[in-house]
């Protein structure tokens, strides 16, 4: 096998902490896609590995990054068989202590999703994007965010991100999050295929000779697996649990310890993206509340209702998982309607929304979108009114 | 002091420290009971409860088992001392973190996957977890104050460990040495005459012939270990 050979920018490249990459390093204004934000961003990570499986809308950014690949900014890329095959590949490469990233969408994402499940009791430290799409049936490509709600359950940390600039500070403090000792579980950044990921948006980004700091793969809460660290190979996976000498408890504690690990995140989503929520109007009687592409349009709705002197307040939710339960309740404590719009069918950002809070019932859920659908700001406007007790005249 | 979390038995399914709103103490603090306090205080009630709690035992893990790092060394002599200055203390490591089958030898080890077994069986009140990687410390730690009424003590080189009464983080072997003036002292207090004595052999090991042991004898897990440096293994199965 012969090898090719690749520019060697990192031996140039200084390496810093997050903190300073995210909050001090000076930036300059880009108008890029999503994708290109989400690629500049591993760019910057240092990254060693990344291995993914092409799927519409994921592709683009895979493709980015095997060009950063190509240019000397990543150690090794690989294409694998499939998504299981794909995240099969990740849990085995962060055994090895090295930093990763993966991508996937819709159907990809369900497709790798045992092994995805299998990544936080195992305690990989990967980060991966989803782009999200519908799943099939009937088949398409266009965006919905439906794939986020099973991956909710799999005890990841959750990022969901508004426009290209959160996709590449997500991704970025995605890197620094899940490799803290006392998370070290994967952590996710979501964001909307074809409407982030195909779009343009200013992004103001530090210079690419900045990169962060090294993997330290021994500053661990399990051993990396290999031959230069002893004990050589130390095993750390317990093996196949069975009654005759294992405690259950060690399953019920193994899983506490993953949510644990989880909610542990929250302080560093403070440090690093400035908390889980942003608030606009805090003291508003109505609410839009919305993640993602969502919050976007909500942001426009909040900005229309102010033009027409409505007092209405916006809450962005950046992080899925940990919920930010706490600082929901703070911001809606004498709120009157929360409104959820959402990209998918199910309404999960709506239902994670009335389980946060007590009164639940001042929940509207919707409106919804889905199947590839945009979210039009009036129909945001239709509940906003409705919640004011006025009558809306709605032309779409 | 409010206690949040104490020694058990917590019962059946315990409810884990994080979520009971434990949060880890922030570098120059640490835990006493699921609360931030000054390292000195948590450290101080540490002693009294190993000097004072029945069969008290050090657990060191596999981070302090192998000279690895620097630093290893220095904390591994450092425990040690801290050990000869417990009345009656006892070491049993956590040498890996396997099941242990058929049936775990108590008198000898410990393992993350049924720490109570070892507790209960040697009758241990109160006990330090020192070089486990925190993963398995906190599986551990949980599963102690789930069945047992064990006082436990996590001195850890990370960020520390909220199931623990008490929990020290960013370890070094200073730390360890600041820890032991403080058994002194706390022993001074209450009165306790105790002459400095290394705590004794493990008794359920062997003394151990290596000099014939080749790869090969480790059957399954030959391949968990590494060759010396040149050696050529030529024993198949």
């Amino acid at each position: 096998m012969s090898a090719i050979e690749r520019p060697q920018p990192n031996k140039t490249k200084t390496f810093v902490d997050m903190d300073y990459l995210l909050h001090e390093a000076p930036r300059e204004q880009h108008f890029i896609t999503g994708a290109q934000a989400m690629a500049e961003a591993v760019k910057r990570a240092n990254v060693d590995m990344a291995i993914a499986y092409p799927i519409t809308p994921q592709s683009e950014v895979m493709h980015l990054v095997g060009d950063i690949y190509a240019q000397g900014h990543l150690k090794e890329y690989y294409r694998a068989e499939e998504e299981l095959g794909t995240m099969s590949a990740i849990a085995g490469a962060a055994r090895a202590g090295v930093r990763l990233f993966t991508a996937t969408s819709g159907p990809g994402l369900l497709r790798g999703l045992e092994a995805i499940a299998s990544w936080p009791g195992h305690r990989v430290p990967a980060v991966l994007g989803v782009l999200t799409r519908v799943v099939n049936a009937p088949l398409s490509i266009q965006p919905d965010n439906i794939e986020m709600a099973y991956l909710m359950h799999c005890g990841a940390v959750m990022l969901h991100a508004e426009n290209q600039q959160d996709t590449f500070d997500m991704t970025l403090a995605a890197f620094a999050i899940t490799e803290k000792v006392d998370v070290y579980i994967p952590v996710s950044v979501s964001t909307e295929g074809f409407f982030v990921t195909h779009a343009k948006g200013y992004v103001d980004m530090m210079s690419e000779d900045l990169a962060y700091k090294d993997f330290d793969s021994v500053a661990a809460p399990v051993p990396a697996m290999d031959n230069e660290t002893p004990p050589a190979r130390i095993q750390r996976d317990a093996p196949v649990q069975k009654s005759n000498f294992m405690s259950y408890l060690i399953h019920s504690v193994w899983q506490q310890e993953i949510w644990d690990s989880n909610r542990r995140a929250m302080k560093y989503i403070y440090q690093y993206l400035g908390g889980p929520i942003e608030v606009v109007n805090p003291d508003a009687d109505v609410f839009v509340i919305a993640s993602g592409c969502a919050a976007a349009q909500g942001r426009e709705a909040q900005r229309y209702a102010e033009e027409e002197n409505l007092n209405v307040g916006l809450i962005k939710v950046r992080a899925i998982r940990p919920f930010p339960i706490d600082e929901i309740n703070a911001a809606v404590k004498n709120a009157k309607t929360l409104i959820v719009p959402e990209h998918n069918i199910i309404g999960w950002l709506s239902k994670e929304v009335k389980a946060a809070i007590p009164n639940g019932g001042i929940v509207v859920e919707g409106p919804r979108v889905y199947g590839g659908m945009t979210l039009p700001v009036e129909l945001i406007m239709k509940e906003i009114y409705t919640a004011l007790g006025l009558e809306y005249d709605l032309k779409l | 002091m409010s206690k949040i979390i104490t020694e058990g038995p917590a019962g059946y399914m315990p409810q884990s420290a994080p979520s009971m709103g434990v949060e880890l103490a922030p570098t120059g603090k640490a835990l006493l009971y699921g609360n931030i306090v000054e390292e000195e205080e948590a450290m101080r009630d540490a002693a009294r409860a190993m000097l004072t709690k029945e069969n008290p035992t050090i657990f060191p893990g596999p981070q302090v088992l192998w000279d690895w790092k620097e630093d290893v060394a220095a904390k591994a002599a450092a425990l040690l001392e801290l050990a000869s200055e417990i009345p009656n203390c006892k070491i049993i490591p956590m040498p890996d973190y396997r099941p242990k089958y058929p049936k775990i030898d108590v008198k000898a080890e410990i393992n993350p996957n049924h720490p109570n077994l070892t507790i209960l069986d040697n009758k241990i009140k109160a006990c330090i977890f020192v070089g486990v990687h925190c993963h398995y410390a906190n599986l551990s730690l949980r599963m102690i104050r789930a069945g047992t009424d064990c006082y436990t003590i996590a001195l850890c080189a990370y960020m520390g460990h909220e199931e623990a009464m008490a929990s020290i983080r960013d370890l070094h072997a200073e730390n360890i040495t600041r820890f032991k003036e403080i058994v002194i002292e706390e022993r001074n207090k209450l009165g306790i005459e105790w002459e400095t004595t290394l705590p004794p052999e493990n008794p359920s090991l062997q003394k151990e012939d290596n000099s014939s042991l080749s790869p090969a004898d480790y059957g399954e897990y030959r391949s968990l270990i590494m060759t010396k440096k040149g050696e050529h293994v030529t024993d198949v199965e």
